[in-house]
């Protein structure tokens, strides 16, 4: 009998089964990253959200900082915003990232295929930095887009296509375009062709065949990508403030501005709280309207 | 005989690594470190070199800006570096909030090298219930950099919402530009800091000017090296920024310079403080003594582009720089500088949702 069946055998009165000791230990490494950076800080979050400053070093435990949240209509049209241009954002990514994932997975085979995989990735060989500067050298007054439209005659004077809603919703699809492909493009994948062909045999229209068989069975793709571009596009912090200029005020700006520029850690907990909740309640109605479960998503 | 020979090589081998080794373990005992929280060029590689040479202590740079440097040190209790430069407005505030730094030993500070009056001021801001914690480095202000050729008719920051230079101005949306846009208007900030009320309704005036103002602005300027592009470009003519900005400007570009506006520019002086878990308080002194010296200071001054406390650096200074200096500040502008107060509890909590409604308002 070896140590640990002893143990397992006296200690509790049902017996734990070694296996169970196996998969704990493999699992600690993430318990333990999830318990001391996620849990232990969202925690500590948590109690500075709740108190409010009476004067210096003086706290009391109040729900002002959400409170005023609600009642101040700036931070909440703020959030509005941030949200309804990610969902807008999500939108325009699956469209523009539908068609080509079907392509990559569906039409194109062998060496081409993987060529075109490979570059929608490459892409994302340099940080989301350099890809926003590089965005900005294409659209700034003094740009290659602008001079190149002076050059042909279209425009007479310089044009300025920075700072703007428009450059920031290409900004945030163009950031997050591979995290819509790539689901879209494995669950394609595991669509059976003669699927497809059984349709057309039956007489299914190209629009008939799209909305019966190849949307139904990418739907779990879809989900999950259109979660990871929405989280992702709402948690945003660098596209929307370089390229959106003055008038791009963005939730994850008013978090880091609560926390750095003004020192109020207390009011940037408690946004940063419903920045969580706001938006894990908009993934929850957009699955329940898709019909969707998050274990599909995750398959 | 060679076994013998082999086995004394080898016993000398075995004593000459544990004598390395020994020297190594020494070196790290004795290889002290000094930790510097600070803002880009004010600790220069000659200078960090030099005091290396002169006193073994090595310096580890961290560079940063006054609220992130507040809330590094507000993060580990005052831990984590030995020195640290924040504005001296922002240190009885802060100390009074966060407990982050420890009074400084003035016994300790060779005062000679200070110019007097600067040193003198700082002390007064920046004590708290009787002690004091910072110590004058390097002063600049903020004003107008300006193309003068297309933007003569800025005088001051009001003028920034003229119409002669639609779209082609940029500020940043911080407390400077309230503070300018207040004076500008006509308030004294400053004397209205004790009287919330009265604050708040200058912040009001100030905040209705931007809104109107805002169809004008290009975009609010972050970091200075995207502002120096944005003139450098010709895309902006007129911005509200530091001085050092506008005379780096005007070595590529002679017609791009600084100029105090007519309300007068916005004085600033960066401090040295001691951070409360200071773990190198020696080294500290020992550093702050070294870079007051004069000709040190210059070399701080070259790197920084802005001047020192230091009695006697401007001798040692780039004549260039001078020139720059005298042609933006004749006396009667130095004289107007407006320099700033210690911030007291609350303003900002004001100016925080002043600046969040400005930039949420639309634009036309």
């Amino acid at each position: 009998m070896s140590t640990l069946q002893m143990v397992s055998g006296t200690e509790k009165s049902t017996t734990i089964p070694m296996i169970k000791l196996g998969t704990f230990l493999l699992m600690l490494p993430l318990l333990l990253w999830l318990f001391l950076l996620i849990i232990l800080p969202h925690l500590d979050l948590l109690t500075v959200s709740l108190r409010e400053k009476l004067g210096y070093r003086e706290y009391a435990f109040s729900f002002q900082n959400y409170i005023e949240f609600f009642t101040e209509p700036l931070y909440w049209n703020t959030f509005v915003r941030t949200a309804v241009m990610s969902i807008v954002a999500t939108a325009i990514t699956l469209v523009v990232g539908f068609p080509v994932s079907y392509y990559i997975a569906k039409v194109l085979k062998g060496k081409k295929r993987n060529l075109l995989f490979m570059m929608c990735l490459i892409p994302f060989w340099v940080s989301e930095l350099v890809r926003t500067f590089g965005w900005m050298i294409l659209l700034r007054e003094s740009g290659v887009i602008s001079s190149f439209l002076q050059w042909a005659g279209l425009v007479d004077g310089p044009v300025e296509l920075l700072y703007s809603d428009a450059t920031l919703m290409v900004g945030l699809v163009y950031t997050s375009m591979l995290f819509m492909v790539v689901p879209l493009v494995s669950v394609l994948d595991t669509l059976d062709d003669s699927l497809i062909e059984a349709g057309y045999d039956l007489g299914g229209s190209t629009y008939s065949i799209l909305r019966e068989i190849v949307i139904p069975h990418a739907m779990p793709g879809i989900a999950s990508g259109c979660i990871v571009v929405f989280m992702l596009t709402l948690g945003n912090y660098l596209t929307p403030t370089l390229l959106g200029g003055k008038d791009s005020l963005w939730f994850t700006e008013q978090i880091y501005n609560q926390f750095i520029t003004r020192f109020n850690w207390e009011s940037g907990s408690a946004f940063g709280f419903l920045l969580l909740f706001l938006s894990s309640a908009i993934v929850f109605v957009g699955l329940k309207l898709s019909r969707q479960t998050l274990a599909d998503t995750v398959k | 005989m060679i076994n013998t020979k082999a086995k004394l090589s080898l016993k000398q081998a075995i004593l000459g690594v544990t004598a390395i080794a020994g020297l190594v373990f020494a070196g790290q005992a004795h290889a002290e470190e000094l930790r510097l929280l600070t803002w880009g060029g004010y600790a220069p590689e000659s200078v960090v070199k030099q005091f290396k040479e002169e006193t073994g202590i090595d310096v580890k740079v961290t560079k940063s800006n006054n609220e992130e440097m507040i809330a590094k040190l507000r993060a580990t209790g005052g831990g984590g570096f030995d020195l640290a430069q924040p504005s001296q407005d922002r240190i009885s505030g802060a100390q009074a909030e966060h407990r982050i730094y420890k009074p400084i030993d003035l016994s300790k500070i060779d005062s000679s090298q200070f110019i007097g009056s600067m040193l003198e001021a700082t002390k007064t801001n920046t004590t708290y219930k009787g002690d004091v914690y910072g110590v004058p480095h390097v002063w600049g202000t903020s004003g107008l950099v300006l193309n003068t050729k297309l933007a003569s008719t800025v005088k001051d920051y009001t003028d920034l919402c003229n119409d002669a230079v639609a779209g082609k101005v940029s500020y940043r949306l911080k407390r400077p530009t309230l503070i300018g846009f207040a004076f500008a208007l006509g308030h004294d900030p400053f004397a209205a800091y004790g009287d919330k009320a009265k604050y708040e309704e200058i912040m009001g005036d100030v905040e209705s000017k931007l809104i109107s103002c805002k169809a004008n602005v290009k975009t609010y300027w972050e970091g200075g090296d995207a502002l120096l592009n944005l003139v450098r470009s010709g895309e902006v003519v007129a911005a509200m920024a530091w001085d050092t900005g506008g005379w780096k400007l005007n070595n590529d570009n002679a017609d791009v310079t600084f100029v105090a506006p007519k309300s007068g520019a916005l004085g600033w002086i960066d401090t040295f403080v001691l951070p409360k878990k200071t773990e190198n308080e020696a080294a500290a002194y020992k550093w702050i003594n070294f870079v007051m010296r004069p000709e040190v200071a210059a070399q701080i001054t070259a790197a920084a582009g802005n001047f020192t406390a230091s009695k006697g650096a401007d001798e040692h200074a780039d004549d260039k720089l001078k020139a720059q200096f005298q042609s933006s500040f004749p006396q009667a502008d130095l004289d107007n500088i407006k320099w700033y107060p210690t911030v007291p509890p609350g303003l900002e909590t004001i100016e925080g949702k002043v600046l969040d409604r400005v930039k949420a308002a639309s634009s036309n």
